[in-house]
């Protein structure tokens, strides 16, 4: 009775707070990343409306997925600790001092490795796969869209469509060089079509952002940035340039539309005709992949030097600084 | 130092502060539009057109930027040419356009711009003059003006978001080379006289418009200068519903 007074009262077993923590964490994260993927996802910008857009929002929808899950953990850690480990009143006592574990240690190491090595495979792939992800690949481009090329484009086959993106403060405008090399200021693709474009400026850096297509690549001055990407929704889409370029930045933008092939065709045909009949066909300059605005076709570089055609008392084209030897129209 | 001290210093950098601010706002942002005229067309339509008469010159009469090429506008009431870019005409309304070009030709930096776009009929009208009221030509109505052919254009008037593009003509290359109006706004001098049509929106709101040439003393690596600046070569047409 004696012995069995002296003994120290009962302590309460401490509650496996690593289960309660993890068991919280799964059901929020369960529920979190399924609302993520059946409600969210479908509706996750850019939208599915080219190959590169669709692309582009399954990854979204994967990085969304597998970062859910890392910030409720966080969440549900730092709520769990306000909640349990709060200090009481009338406790005064430290809590215990941390020591190491290795277990801990590891599992953190490898998970986090595990995603981030997961994540550098996932999105090489990724960019792999759709043919650059629709951004812009330099003149060369390594991963290429499955099409063929071809100088006349056929509705319904697998022809690859050129258009040339001429930037241009401040508007875009576009060449389509398998119907004559024809230019409009509108943007019409074909359905189910693959389309490579050819970005250039001939001014300072603008960049092309087809934001629906998922499409965006730097125009810069003398270079052809080729990018890729396969309409799949008829509708439209907004074209906007993405690189600072000037006053009327803000307001260079337009809309395009992805319509059928045989629409597209009547109309890229409708307007080759029609540029054909006004001339402007045999005014253009031969289509290239990229162009020097410092040279007319008929004139040559002589037009820096013609009295009479530089406009705005003779300045046009300057060349060397104005001043300094070689300028050839400093009066 | 005081409380009262303390609390002054603060309230005098703070006004510096926003006083600063304000002033750049103003000085150098609002001030594009904010000191420049706009010459109402608006209350001058009749018959659901209104006449807008527009010139652009080889130089202004700025005292800043006196080599400018600049855009004038002409009030319709006084006739005077007003330096300005701003303009204001009515919504749902057929703009008859006539702009006289005083500047010589200039090559376009696209060719792409010598086709006229977004006017009625797709066409303009052109007619060049050796001096007032000496015609050079017969009138001619033209869907494209070849601006590398030649020396048919000097500038473009252009906007965008209406679709509307159209090159502006200047005069031959004898007369761009050797005779170009000297003083502004340009009341003598040979020009090329053009005429189009088209239709503001239903809607109201301002449309920019600017010249697609990158016109103006050495601006080559892009639109600066005159191409970017109120009162010169771009602008606001103010469409009032």
């Amino acid at each position: 009775m004696a012995a069995a007074e002296s003994s120290p009262a009962p302590v309460a077993a401490e509650p496996r707070h690593g289960m309660r923590i993890f068991l919280i964490w799964l059901v929020l994260s369960l529920a979190v990343d399924l609302i993520i993927w059946f409600v969210w996802y479908p509706h996750m910008q850019p939208g599915a409306m080219s190959s590169t857009s669709r692309s582009q929002q399954f990854d979204i929808a994967i990085m969304a997925v597998m970062g859910a899950p890392v910030v409720i953990f966080i969440w549900v850690y730092f709520g769990y600790a306000l909640i349990t480990w709060r200090r009481r009143p009338g406790d005064d006592e430290d809590g215990p001092h941390i020591t190491g574990g290795v277990g801990i240690q590891a599992t953190w190491i490898i998970a986090t490795s595990v995603i981030v090595l997961g994540l550098f495979v996932f999105g090489t792939v990724e960019l792999i796969v759709p043919a650059g992800a629709g951004a812009g690949e330099g003149p060369a481009p390594i991963w290429r869209l499955n099409g063929v090329q071809t100088t006349a484009w056929t509705p319904g086959s697998n022809d690859m469509l050129q258009v040339q993106v001429i930037g241009q403060e401040w508007n875009f405008s576009y060449r389509f060089p398998q119907f004559g090399g024809m230019e409009t200021t509108q943007l019409l693709l074909p359905d189910n079509t693959p389309v490579e474009f050819h970005v250039t400026s001939l001014d300072v850096i603008h960049s092309f952002w087809a934001y629906q297509l998922a499409v965006k690549a730097d125009a810069n001055p003398g270079v052809d940035n080729v990018a890729y990407t396969k309409p799949e929704q008829l509708g439209g889409f907004t074209v906007r340039c993405n690189e600072l370029c000037g006053i009327w930045h803000g307001a260079m933008f337009n809309s395009g539309y992805v319509v059928s092939p045989s629409a597209f065709q009547a109309w890229a045909q409708a307007i080759q005709a029609r540029e054909q009949h006004d001339g402007l066909l045999a005014a253009l300059p031969r289509f290239a992949l990229t162009y020097d605005p410092t040279v007319v076709p008929q004139l040559g570089r002589a037009v820096v030097k013609i009295d009479g055609i530089t406009g705005a008392n003779g300045y046009y084209y300057p060349g060397p600084q104005a001043g300094t030897p070689g300028d050839p129209v400093s009066p | 130092m005081s409380v009262p001290a303390r609390v002054a210093t603060l309230l005098v950098a703070f006004v510096a502060v926003v006083g600063g601010a304000v002033f750049v706002v103003f000085h150098y942002i609002g001030g594009y539009g904010g000191t420049l005229p706009t010459v109402d067309y608006a209350s001058m339509a009749h018959g659901g057109q209104v006449n807008v008469v527009l010139q652009e010159d080889p130089q202004n009469n700025s005292v800043t930027k006196p080599d400018w090429v600049s855009y004038f506008v002409q009030d319709p009431r006084t006739h005077q040419w007003v330096h300005t870019t701003l303009f204001s005409v009515p919504a749902n309304t057929q703009v008859n356009m006539t702009i006289k070009g005083y500047d010589g030709c200039t090559p376009l930096r696209n060719n792409f711009w010598s086709q006229v776009q977004g006017t009625i009929g797709g066409t303009v009208t052109v007619q060049q003059f050796k001096n007032t009221n000496q015609p050079l030509g017969p009138t001619r109505t033209m869907s494209v003006i070849n601006g590398w052919s030649g020396c048919n254009v000097g500038h473009t008037f252009a906007i965008p978001s209406l679709h509307l593009f159209v090159p502006v003509p200047s005069p031959g290359p004898v007369l761009s080379a050797n005779s170009l109006c000297g003083v502004s706004p340009c009341t003598s001098g040979p020009y090329g006289l053009e005429k189009f049509s088209f239709r503001t929106p239903a809607h109201g709101g301002s449309f920019r418009w600017q010249c697609f040439i990158p016109c103006g003393g050495g601006f080559i690596d892009g639109n600066g200068g005159p191409m970017q600046t109120f009162g010169y070569m771009t602008g606001l047409m103010q469409v009032v519903s």
